[in-house]
């Protein structure tokens, strides 16, 4: 078995706002182990870019508050480390692909420069030196004419080819942790698709570890191994990709596959929708936080909040349904529909 | 269905061009479809393809550089009156992309609303006015109470909402809707095409859905076009163009969608695509019942081989 490098634990995030304390990350675990890719889900709100970037240190404080937990990268916890110790960690072990990769990048500096601007801040290398491993990089993401576009601004790059500038830019201290914060959201499907071939590729030869934040669960399918599945400022699920895709326990996650458009069947049914609206996290609702939302919130949803139930060695929910005294709730029809024809599919692939 | 239906507009050798005329930025290139009543087209086609272009030039946002649109018999960009062009406009409204950029800050949802009543002379008397607006909030799930709040008090899926609301005050036939769900998250983006479904039932609307997200168009709309550098590809009914797509470019697009099923995004194949410049004997070949194919008479008969 592969090494955990990254372990977080019970991370509580607030900010401070005008209109009071907002729990942004109320109690997330999760780990990680080396060369895996782990998918975050979520909607806006639901807390997964402020995990993401609360990772890497780069929530201001104030407003920000760390209430509590740990995050044991190598087993080491970055939260107490100061600015100066992180500014080490940063670009160097963990580095960060955004979502707009117009704004993430300087647009006034050529893209060679800020490509070894990285190398030359970790690595003790001669500038020589880190040219031509920022020419490398650049060939390694797939941009052809790499000394010719080393010379040129941002500008001059179309939306894919400036993400791959941005991910050679995180590549460029060879990191072991890479989190990615919708990287594709912003591009074309076309060029989405190149985009996750390349960081699969990058995955395999150099056996860094993914966290990978979209709300896009056909990306998820694509490139994770396993998914947390968050809700309101917690991980409401959480398992391998098969476990969630093929056996989703949590009424969230049935809602989340069910508002996707089926493409092989008939469109003459409405969409499966989730009513509603995300709680607001400044007075997080008692109980489940999902309960006014779900259609088959019990009594107890309103009072207390589920613990993490384990459904099998890798798979767990978060909901009162998988209590022994629960009633039994079946898939929803359209998402077991739709799993059932994905995996006839499948039996008929191998014939 | 379709083919019985009465054309509501059609689109002949549109061209409209930006920049300097000895060097101009082609950005639809003649393109010529109609679109039946009570039906949905979907446009789709990455960034720059023209798509957004083409809803805007419909809707005369822009003064097209050639060709010809004629929606209910009449040729749109023809010299109007005001009141022909108020006539054009209760018949036909848009809505936006951004549901943060496309709402008046400065007023509540229920100004507007309104203000298309304002405009042309609708409803005059206060209670009749605000009856109206609560039908239409009541009509696109919200209610009464939110036409006195401001926009940055509604979540991105209540905005498009107003949108919605705003484009249907004055009665449509045909809505353009310009990318109206990508930048909402995917449970908001189901209820609102649930809604739109909704409403074009109820009120016989046809529909213009320009989109880059290919499995949502596939699921809205009765057919498909397919654009590409300002020309359209391929156009046929939304089974057709998902399940027998005959231009190269479809099937680029279409091997790029990832689905949520794990097992068969692990063999996921992408068809990369190679344009291949056409020359001028290049037209609209008919592929099927409602299908057609641009490309030269050669270069479809190899694509159908393959097929």
């Amino acid at each position: 078995m592969s090494q955990t490098i990254l372990e977080v634990k019970d991370l509580k995030v607030n900010f401070k706002t005008y209109a009071g304390l907002v729990h942004a990350v109320r109690g997330v675990s999760f780990d990680l182990k080396e060369g895996e890719t782990l998918a975050i889900v979520g909607e806006s709100g639901s807390g997964k870019s402020v995990t993401s970037n609360a990772l890497m240190k780069l929530i201001p404080q104030p407003p920000g508050i760390y209430e509590s937990g740990q995050i044991l990268f190598n087993g080491r916890d970055l939260i107490p480390l100061s600015d100066k110790e992180m500014s080490k960690v940063r670009g160097n072990e963990i580095a960060m692909i955004f979502q707009d990769p117009m704004t993430s990048l300087n647009p006034t500096m050529k893209v060679g420069r800020q490509i070894t601007e990285v190398i030359l801040q970790h690595k003790k290398v001669s500038k020589e030196d880190a040219k031509k491993r920022a020419i490398e990089l650049l060939t390694q993401v797939g941009i052809p004419f790499p000394e010719k576009r080393y010379k040129q601004y941002p500008h001059e790059f179309s939306g894919g080819m400036r993400q791959r500038v941005v991910i050679a830019i995180a590549l460029a201290a060879d990191p072991k942790l890479l989190i990615a914060d919708e990287p594709t959201t912003a591009l074309d499907v076309t060029i989405q698709a190149q985009i996750l071939e390349l960081m699969k590729e990058i995955q395999k030869t150099s056996k860094t570890s993914i966290i990978f934040i979209t709300h896009d669960l056909g990306v998820v399918a694509n490139v994770a191994d396993r998914v947390a599945v968050m809700y309101a400022g917690q991980i409401v699920e959480y398992g391998t990709v098969n476990d969630i895709f093929y056996n989703p326990k949590h009424p969230y996650t049935w809602g989340l596959l069910g508002s996707m458009p089926d493409l092989d069947n008939n469109s003459d049914e409405l969409l499966r929708t989730i009513p509603g609206s995300p709680p607001d996290l400044i007075h997080p609702p008692k109980g489940d936080a999902f309960a006014a939302r779900n259609e088959f919130a019990m009594a107890i949803d309103y009072e207390q909040e589920p613990p993490m139930f384990q459904v099998s060695d890798t798979h767990f929910a978060k909901t009162w349904l998988l209590h022994p005294d629960a009633p039994k709730v079946p898939l929803p029809d359209a998402v077991a529909k739709r799993i059932e024809g994905f995996l006839e599919k499948e039996a008929q692939f191998h014939g | 269905m379709v083919n019985t239906a009465k054309k509501i507009l059609e689109i002949k050798n549109l061209r409209q061009y930006f920049g300097p005329s000895n060097n101009p930025i082609k950005a639809i290139d003649g393109i010529s479809f109609d679109v039946y009543e009570g039906e949905t087209l979907g446009l789709v086609g990455e960034s720059g393809c023209g798509k957004s272009t083409t809803g805007r030039s419909i809707i005369r946002l822009y003064d097209i550089t050639g060709g010809e649109i004629i929606f209910d018999g009449e040729n749109v960009h023809g010299k109007k009156s005001k009141d022909e062009l108020k006539k054009f406009n209760s018949q036909m409204q848009m809505i936006f992309q951004d549901p943060y950029a496309s709402l008046n800050p400065r007023m509540t949802a229920g100004e507007i609303i309104s203000e298309a009543f304002q405009i042309h002379g609708l409803y005059k008397n206060k209670n009749e006015r605000r009856e109206k607006v609560n039908q239409l909030l009541e009509a696109v799930g919200l209610n009464k109470e939110h036409a006195n709040r401001y926009a940055h008090e509604f979540s991105g899926g209540q905005r498009q909402r107003i949108g919605i609301a705003r484009a249907l005050s004055l009665n449509p036939k045909f809505i353009i809707a310009d990318e109206p769900i990508s930048a909402l998250d995917v449970s908001i983006q189901a209820q609102v095409v649930n809604l739109l479904k909704q409403l074009q039932k109820e009120r016989g609307l046809t529909y213009l859905f320009i989109a880059h997200d290919l499995s949502m168009v596939k699921y809205i709309s009765d057919r498909i076009a397919v654009m590409y550098r300002g020309k359209i590809m391929e156009i046929g009914k939304a089974d057709d163009i998902y399940n027998h797509p005959v231009h190269p470019y479809t099937k680029s697009l279409l091997s790029a969608i990832p689905l949520p099923d794990p097992m068969s995004e692990k063999r996921r194949q992408r068809i990369p695509y190679e344009h291949t410049e056409v020359d001028d004997s290049a037209t609209y070949h008919e592929v099927g019942e409602q299908h057609y194919v641009y490309g030269t008479a050669d270069l479809v008969k190899k694509w159908l081989a393959k097929h």
